[in-house]
């Protein structure tokens, strides 16, 4: 057992192996462990939030699917209110648009039967007085009678 | 046994002797060649054997690691890498579970001594006689050094220099963290003042001293000595017959890979128990 310089080459050699060590093999590998060690806890973090996103996704599109279904149910049940309101609205239009244009041709048969029965009882009066005038073989006072025609025209 | 050794012990101590560079006594430079002269060189000489091969071992651990770690992704890893991060996450874990607080230099320190100790253990599982009979090749051959006088002992974790250098250094980083985390007068006072109070500071320190320089010695020689053991129980069966040698050094070499890695994963974990222990305040 002989102790000698040895242990103090030992010593040195030692402590370079464990600089070259602490310097150049320790840090790359145990960094790259973590790394993975990251990327695998990042992975799976990722694929549960996948899950939990197509869940949430799945729930949405439900939800518009529905939303859109009252929506749609929602238009056609107002286009039959609206279409229903139209034809509503045309009849009494048309039953409006009727009434008057009976009552204007009502207006005007009546200022036509007025018309005819002022120019009729214009020639009753001068038919009258031709026929007494033929009658009676004599003129007669126009003016004397005209009270007594007048009365007969608006028998008439 | 392919080393003419004449005796059996010749050849177990031929094999637990080191390759040894220092000064001579009579003051020349250069490699020892026998177990006295090496002994003779005292402090001031180096274990060539022991430097060479985990100097290599320690590269082999270092050019693998970086080479997974340059082409390093967070996308489904393949090959090299997966082991890499295998060998990281596993250390990474073991670092966790114990020390909770904030080090950058804790956990690669624990997988530098995790895998070089495990490779330096794992030369043990290396025949006895193929380094040692190619090391005695090569010095005869090319260095013209006298056959049988080259000597490799090429598990270094059964050198005690080398574990003690490593537990040493683990130490110095016990100090050093003891006291930038609890500062000078907090590790002072860790050392004396408890676990008797202020009135049996002499007696405290004795305690707490014997309880910190133990960590060191015994992280050092733990490694060291079931090792040491190990290979030595290896060269045994290398001198029996070789009919035997097989049926024994088999089963021997399967229960040592546990020991490899036990011995390698019981220096990690205790440096981190201690480096733990550095950071917390009592």
């Amino acid at each position: 057992m002989n102790l000698n310089l040895t242990l103090v080459g030992q010593a040195i050699s030692f402590a370079i192996f464990v600089w070259f060590c602490m310097k150049y093999v320790w840090p790359p590998v145990i960094a790259a462990l973590e790394e993975r060690s990251k990327k695998i806890a990042d992975g799976l973090e990722a694929a549960n939030r996948a899950s939990r996103d197509l869940e949430l996704a799945q729930e949405q599109a439900a939800q518009t699917l529905r939303e859109s279904k009252e929506h749609a149910a929602e238009i056609i049940e107002q286009a039959n209110k609206r279409a229903n309101q139209m034809i509503d609205e045309a009849k009494e239009q048309v039953i409006a648009d009727g009434k008057r244009l009976r009552e204007a041709a009502q207006v005007e048969i009546e200022q036509d039967v007025v018309r005819a029965k002022e120019a009729l009882r214009a020639q009753v009066s001068v038919l009258a007085y031709a026929g007494a005038e033929k009658i009676l073989g004599a003129t007669i006072d126009e003016k004397a009678h005209s009270e007594i025609v007048e009365q007969l025209a608006k028998e008439l | 046994m392919a080393i003419e050794s004449p005796t059996t012990s010749a050849y177990i101590q031929h094999h637990l002797q080191n390759l040894t560079f220092g000064q001579h006594p009579d003051g020349s430079w250069g490699i020892a060649h026998s177990a006295k002269a090496a002994s003779e060189m005292g402090f001031w000489a180096i274990h060539l054997d022991t430097m060479a091969v985990s100097i290599a071992l320690g590269v082999l651990f270092l050019w693998l690691f970086r080479m997974a770690a340059k082409k390093v992704s967070a996308d489904t890893p393949s090959g090299l890498q997966n082991f890499v991060e295998l060998m990281v996450e596993f250390v990474d874990g073991s670092v966790k579970e114990t020390f909770h607080g904030k080090n950058k230099v804790i956990a690669p320190l624990a997988l530098t001594i995790f895998v070089w100790v495990f490779l330096m253990n794992a030369m043990d599982l290396v025949p006895v006689d193929f380094l040692p009979v190619l090391a005695n090749w090569v010095g005869v051959n090319l260095f013209g050094a006298t056959d049988g006088h080259v000597y490799f002992k090429f598990v270094p974790t059964t050198d005690v220099n080398a574990t003690l250098g490593m537990s040493l250094s683990v130490f110095a980083l016990i100090i050093y963290y003891s006291i930038k985390v609890k500062g000078v007068s907090g590790f002072v006072g860790e050392l004396t003042l408890q676990p008797f109070g202020k009135w049996m500071i002499p007696f405290n320190l004795l305690l707490e001293g014997v309880g910190l320089l133990a960590k060191p010695v015994s992280l050092a020689l733990r490694l060291f000595g079931n090792l040491y053991a190990g290979e030595l129980i290896f060269i045994l069966i290398a001198v029996l017959p070789w009919g035997l040698q097989w049926a024994l050094s088999v089963p021997w070499a399967i229960f040592h890979i546990l020991i490899i890695v036990l011995q390698a994963f019981i220096f990690m974990m205790l440096t981190i128990v201690y480096l733990s222990m550095a950071h917390e305040e009592h």
